[in-house]
């Protein structure tokens, strides 16, 4: 198979997705109405609601939903071969991410651009609420002890990319300070941000840097990985505006240069996918395809994080309730994109079939490494950009997506566990807080060893919980649609799917953390377990309640039998 | 040409803004709290050594005085003297 016609598959298959089911769910589903007054209108603060251009919204958007798991998922995924990854990224962005997004974004903007944490409350029920907060703050711990893992991985076996890794750090901080106390002008500052990082990555492919080993007593794996929650620790406390915000912005833009450089090496060379189809010789130990593809592949499929972002940010500033469509379901796209070149990578990257499986020995290995390789070989062939720089230009990008998530992540968590602190009646400050997380998360991702592995071996747990997230959040679109008397079937497939493989994937998970004995995981599992029943239970009894109840067709508010007016328009 | 270029230079603003906004706006605010405590500290018998510089400044705070002590749960100015209502 060549990875160009793959290429033009799956961008036909996911555009026809956009200009034909997104049509389709806009005006028959979700009904979008172009004159309903959105929330960025009717609570413009010039802070959180505040109407935006659809274009720099869906990048906003785009670049927040985007990040590392849309690399890692497919690249691991591909060990069952490329087909059963390219289908679940294709069929899952069109039918399941883009109608989760938009849904999430739509049900958000119905509700003054509440989050998916306020409706799970008023829909699914307190319960439901709590479950929320507990799913986020175990989404969080894994994001940051998983992606801890994944960047010490590629600074060891990419040593080129320890220079600009770091260096863009310094970047960050110098853009931050152009910006704010310099007031230089942001197209300027973005062109020497961008040509910085370029050249530390150039600097960087000169002078590798390999850690001795052991140092300061460490293993160099251990090393990065306790360097790097120092790091997130540091970083997540400063003011936003120093490190966190030029970070993310000059990480986005290298979003959209990375996405550019390899579509277009793969449009020049077209390189043949060495790895099979369907890999029926797949490693000892590797597990069953049906769950764990389902879970491997999040994000890029379908992301319950996606409908945080929906619901937490870019509901309040969508100017028009038609925008949706493009800024929800086009975001998802783009995520799919994303993994789709990051299947392409780690498949077409290689000269023969014996090399590829050399790389997926066993589960879990190739994973983001596979990718920068593969990416890297691809671009030297289309751009004729030396392999070394490549795999660097890709290794950085990987880093930088995975570090701006760790940090965030820290960030958000630290404020999870203050919030949970004021709920048992304690004081905890934000240094305390933040060393909470830090401990919590380096204990899961020690838990195997001193290498620090543990936080990869979660990564299939990672995938069931996000899951899980986006299933309550397609419960809550599904009850509100039922509540309308709207077509529910749209939503109602796609969560009793992810639902039942999530749970399934939970139950194959367990025997597996139980035979390893790995008690931290196989507790971590239980407990996602139970929240995924529960919410299986719970958002039955809601959708049972919609479907009997009587609700006024533009509140999505219970009434008594007969006080709708049969002149009530419906919306 | 000139009209593209500013408005592709707002979108990269907004691009660089937005997702930090409310952030940036509870940090500016949190500041300006801080100000208005250290300009009123004398007011609310905190001994200040700078009273001789802070007193200048009280007009600048005057007007965000009723904002500041409603926002932090004081219905009514615990400023004898600042009758703000």
């Amino acid at each position: 198979m060549n990875s160009l016609v793959l290429m033009i598959i799956g961008l036909a298959m996911v555009i026809a997705g956009y200009f034909l089911y997104s049509k389709f769910l806009g005006s028959k589903v979700y009904k979008l109405d172009e004159s309903f007054r959105t929330p960025a209108h009717e609570m413009n603060d010039g802070v959180d609601y505040v109407p935006t251009n659809k274009f720099v919204l869906w990048g906003h958007h785009f670049t927040s939903v985007a990040g590392a798991a849309p690399i890692v998922g497919p690249a691991v995924a591909v060990i069952w071969g490329w087909l059963p990854a390219f289908l679940w990224v294709t069929l899952g962005t069109v039918f399941f991410a883009g109608m989760h997004d938009m849904g999430a974004l739509w049900a958000s903007v119905r509700n003054r651009g509440q989050s998916m944490g306020m409706l799970s409350g008023r829909y699914i029920g307190a319960r439901g609420r709590n479950l929320f907060l507990v799913v986020i703050f175990l989404l969080l711990l894994m994001v940051v002890a998983a992606f801890a893992t994944v960047i010490t991985n590629l600074l060891i076996k990419t040593p080129t990319s320890v220079i600009p890794v770091w260096g863009a750090i310094l970047v960050a901080l110098v853009v931050g300070q152009m910006i704010y106390r310099w007031k230089i002008n942001l197209p300027l500052t973005t062109v020497i941000g961008v040509v910085a990082l370029y050249s530390l990555i150039l600097l960087g492919d000169r002078f590798p840097i390999v850690l001795p080993d052991p140092i300061l007593g460490m293993s160099p794996a251990a090393f990065w990985i306790t360097a790097l929650f120092l790091y997130a620790g540091i970083a997540s406390l400063l003011p936003v505006w120093v490190l966190l915000q030029p970070r993310d912005y000059i990480n986005g833009v290298q979003l959209f240069v990375g996405l550019a450089l390899l579509y277009g090496s793969v449009l020049i060379a077209s390189p043949t996918i060495v790895a099979p189809a369907i890999n029926t010789a797949v490693p000892e130990g590797t597990p069953s395809l049906v769950p764990l593809l389902f879970v491997t592949v999040a994000c890029g499929a379908i992301s319950g994080f996606h409908g945080m972002v929906s619901s937490g940010t870019s509901s309040k500033q969508l100017d028009k309730e038609t925008d949706g469509r493009f800024v929800g379901y086009f975001g998802a796209v783009g995520e799919g994109l994303l993994a789709l070149g990051a299947i392409i990578a780690a498949t077409a990257g290689y000269q023969t079939l014996a090399e590829w499986e050399a790389v997926y020995s066993a589960f879990n290995q190739g994973g983001v490494s596979a990718f920068v390789e593969g990416g890297g070989a691809i671009m030297n062939a289309g751009l004729g950009i030396p392999a070394s720089l490549s795999a660097t230009i890709l290794a950085t990008m990987a880093v930088l997506f995975a570090a701006t998530t760790m940090d965030t992540g820290v960030r958000l968590q630290r404020f999870v566990v203050q919030e949970a602190g004021e709920v048992l009646g304690l004081k905890v400050n934000k240094v305390v807080a933040t060393l909470v997380v830090l401990g919590v998360a380096m204990a899961l991702t020690f838990s195997t060893g001193a290498d620090g592995s543990g936080g990869l071996l979660i990564w299939p747990l990672f995938g069931t919980t996000n899951q899980l997230l986006a299933s309550l959040t397609l419960a809550i679109v599904a009850v509100i649609l039922l509540r309308k008397k709207r077509n529910p079937l749209p939503v109602l497939v796609p969560l009793v799917f992810v639902m039942v493989m999530s749970i399934y994937a939970l139950i194959v998970q367990l025997g597996t953390f139980w035979n390893d004995q790995n008690w931290l995981l196989l507790g971590l599992d239980v407990v996602i377990l139970v929240a995924s029943l529960w919410v299986a239970l719970e958002t039955a009894i809601a959708m049972q309640a919609a479907r009997k109840g009587t609700f006024d067709p533009e509140t999505d508010e219970p009434v008594a039998a007969g006080s709708v007016g049969s002149g009530t328009a419906e919306r | 040409m000139r009209g593209t270029l500013s408005a592709f230079s707002a979108g990269l603003r907004e691009f660089y803004e937005a997702p930090y906004r409310r952030t940036l706006a509870r940090a500016h605010r949190d500041e300006d709290d801080l100000f208005t405590l250290v300009v009123l500290a004398e007011a609310l018998g905190v001994p200040n050594p700078a009273s001789y510089y802070t007193v200048e400044m009280l007009p600048l705070v005057a007007d965000r005085v009723h904002e500041w002590h409603t926002r932090l749960g004081m219905d009514r100015s615990p400023l004898d003297h600042v009758s703000c209502c």
